[in-house]
């Protein structure tokens, strides 16, 4: 029983990879055929940091059992220091992809360590205090960077708070520029750079997940007096999943920044936090591959109704309930395990892949 | 057995969305029209602006079309006040067949279209977006409104110093939006330099924007005879209510953002009283181009036309003024008329309904005066 479980989880993990690897092709391949609209081509790098904050945030809600109501604001700190980071080293570093990668790493850090600042007082309480603190670390991180000015020259970085102060010698220039935010993004965000980017977190998700650590967390989930008892540091697992999850985001949001000329403060609120929690709800918690489809649907979703006009954002929020109450109808879920039932009689091996092999083309 | 089929309904819903998608973006056909597409804020919290710029451009491109002669096919898509909407927004409309562009209305999400109008070589006219960043750089991307920063917020604390119009002034602005920003440094450092004394500056952010009572009490506390409100209508709307009910009145001074408080829903005009603010077009001017303008709008929409939508029209007739000086036709590739745009902007002078002999310089600003404006009676009366 055991093995075969084990089992699934690795045949649905590969189906996933498979999966993001064929949307990769196909999507790539309608790229270099010119045969892609441009308004699909321009959410491709949208769609794969989204995938990569809802399958992060999927690991703080779904496999560590945690409400966390402020991912956008590690998505924010990423976004900030990544490009802040590429763009002072526009004239050191030559290569435009290692100035991307460089971003990413540098965001993903500095959102790592904003995770360890929350984490380390929050996730030793019990109750739903990090929802709590996230949320007020979101509101923070926007107001922050919403009075921050950073401009870089000869000398180096330089930092004013509140009004813009700094003194740049001949030839600097200002970077974040206090509720403008940056506004001279270099675009260097591309489909591979983001596809690679996806695939790197779900092998992190899916190792830490599969892997004694993964299994400690998870235990903490499901009941933490339990775990505790057994000699789980509780607090050393909780860390563990919560700050992957910030490193991730922040690395989605330099992905994100880096995809636009311009990014501001105030893009990464309460509502773009929200809106990757409901990417994870949809999807399903601590289902991946769910979150990744549910990510890709739900940004597309908006953009395919346009021929709606005025009633375009009425509609998605109809499909948004629809969607729901369809996924939760008791009716609709017996049919469809009778239907599965059938399958797994006649033939055993289509079983588990069969529909995320289908979902392929979907995405 | 539960997340499978949660995953086949998602499967199916995705596949749905994607044949929807090959569906609503089929190429456009090749038409005798000129397709000029642009992007604002039809729905969510600035809708005003980008429906006045709809609406204003539509006018002028039907009475265009009426004429015979150069016809235009317009097309707004909704970015919401955002910039990554207003890129889909964009390459919605790039599949659709742009060929000319009328960039975003409202400042941030213009900063990130004109840098695709720029990468793509699709020439943009914005009608409001005046931020200095949207043009920076971009040789082929042109505003109809004047720069906010170093001409707004400047020619206000002029205009109240050489009217006369107050001793002490108060600022209440949004510190985490760059026009309100913007126009409050502009503000503060040309009244330095005037002598112009600020007794008060308070802010807010979005989020606390809808209680502004302690604002108004620090204002009211310090004497501001003045309050300077450089901000979008919504939250001025709250402001003049508020100091309303607690019976502070000083006199007020808003911006061109302020521009369309008067038609807000919910809103008592009343309460506008005595406003004055700066903008390029008065609804009240005997001059006939705007009178028509002014009654066709209010026909057709039941309310007054604010400078979003008089910016919007003078567009499109400078589109018109152009194209027609080029010797543009509609089968042209947008990199020809790309070209033939930037050439003609900047040598051509153009009189519409927000100025006369307007011009452009390279730099893709405009060149044009701006009027100051009072509320009397609910309608804009100009103040020289």
């Amino acid at each position: 029983m055991k093995n075969k479980t084990l089992n699934r989880n690795a045949r649905k993990n590969f189906a996933t990879y498979g999966l993001v690897i064929a949307a990769y092709a196909v999507l790539q391949t309608m790229t270099v055929t010119g045969s892609i609209t441009s308004s699909l081509k321009g959410m491709l790098v949208p769609i794969c940091a989204y995938v990569i904050m809802a399958v992060s945030l999927n690991l703080t809600v779904g496999v560590l059992g945690e409400l966390s109501l402020g991912h956008a604001g590690f998505m924010s700190v990423g976004a900030f220091t990544g490009v802040t980071a590429a763009m002072a080293l526009q004239n050191v570093v030559p290569y435009p992809a290692l100035r991307l990668l460089i971003g990413i790493m540098v965001g993903s850090v500095f959102a790592a360590v904003a995770g360890v600042l929350i984490g380390i007082p929050v996730l030793r309480l019990k109750g739903d205090y990090l929802a709590i603190v996230t949320l007020a670390f979101g509101e923070i991180i926007k107001s922050i960077v919403n009075n921050l000015y950073v401009g870089v020259d000869g000398h180096g970085l330089h930092l004013s708070l509140l009004t813009n102060k700094l003194a740049l010698a001949e030839g600097g220039k200002i970077i974040i520029n206090g509720p403008m935010g940056i506004t001279t993004i270099e675009k260097l965000s591309t489909f591979t750079a983001g596809f690679l980017l996806v695939m790197l977190t779900l092998f992190i998700v899916f190792n830490l997940v599969n892997s004694r650590s993964g299994r400690a967390i998870m235990a903490i989930r499901d009941n933490r007096i339990a775990a505790e008892s057994v000699g789980v540091n509780v607090v050393k697992y909780r860390l563990m999943a919560f700050v992957t999850s910030a490193a991730l985001a922040g690395a989605a949001g330099t992905l994100f920044a880096m995809n636009y000329s311009t990014i501001i403060a105030n893009k990464f609120d309460f509502n773009t936090s929200i809106l990757v929690l409901v990417f994870v709800v949809l999807g399903g918690l601590g289902n991946m591959l769910g979150s990744i489809i549910a990510a890709a649907a739900l940004t597309i979703l908006p953009e395919a109704l346009r021929q709606f006009a005025d009633y375009r954002m009425l509609i998605y929020a109809i499909v948004l309930i629809l969607v729901m109450l369809i996924t939760n109808n008791p009716v609709l879920k017996g049919y469809v395990d009778i239907v599965k039932g059938k399958l797994t009689g006649r033939a055993k091996k289509t079983d588990g892949p069969a529909p995320e092999g289908g979902a392929g083309n979907g995405k | 057995m539960k997340h499978t089929a949660k995953k086949m309904l998602s499967f199916v819903i995705v596949l749905t969305l994607v044949v929807s998608l090959c569906s609503v973006f089929a190429l456009a056909d090749e038409g005798d029209a000129f397709k000029i597409g642009g992007t604002g804020p039809l729905t969510g919290g600035a809708a005003i602006y980008g429906l006045a710029a709809e609406r204003g451009a539509q006018i002028a491109v039907d009475e265009i079309n009426a004429e015979g002669g150069i016809q235009f096919e317009l097309k707004y898509e909704d970015d919401t006040h955002d910039a990554e909407k207003a890129v889909n927004a964009y390459n919605a409309l790039k599949d659709w067949g742009m060929q000319l562009s009328l960039g975003s209305v409202t400042s941030a999400p213009a900063n990130a279209t004109s840098a695709e109008n720029f990468n793509d070589r699709i020439f943009a006219l914005t009608p409001s977006a005046s931020a200095p960043t949207v043009i920076d750089g971009k040789d082929n991307v042109f505003q109809m409104c004047f720069l906010d920063y170093p001409t707004q917020g400047g020619a206000s604390a002029q205009y109240i110093s050489s009217m006369g119009l107050a001793e002490k002034v108060g600022i209440i602005w949004k510190n985490d939006e760059d026009y309100s920003t913007g126009l409050r440094n502009s503000f503060v450092d040309t009244a330095a330099e005037l002598g112009l004394e600020i007794v008060a500056e308070t802010t807010f952010a979005a989020g606390n924007d809808t209680d502004f009572s302690v604002q108004l009490t620090e204002m009211q506390n310090a004497g501001a005879d003045l309050v300077f409100l450089p901000m979008y209508y919504q939250p001025a709307s709250l402001i003049l209510s508020q100091a309303a009910a607690m019976g502070y009145a000083p006199k007020w001074f808003g911006v061109d953002g302020m521009d369309g408080i008067l038609t807000m829903e919910g809103f008592d005009p009343a309460m506008a009283e005595g406003v004055m603010l700066l903008t390029p077009f008065n609804a009240d001017s005997d001059d006939p181009a705007t009178k028509a303008f002014v009654e066709k709008y209010q026909e057709l929409y039941d309310e007054t036309p604010n400078q979003f939508a008089a910016d919007a029209y003078d567009c499109i007739y400078a589109y018109k003024q152009a194209l027609e000086a080029a010797g543009a036709t509609p089968d042209m590739t947008n990199e020809e008329l790309n070209d033939l745009m930037i050439e003609q902007f900047t040598t051509m002078t153009f009189d519409g309904l927000t100025g006369t002999g307007m011009t452009w310089d390279a730099s893709g600003a405009v060149s044009k005066g701006a009027h100051g404006c009072v509320i009397e009676n609910g309608v804009y009366v100009g103040l020289d």
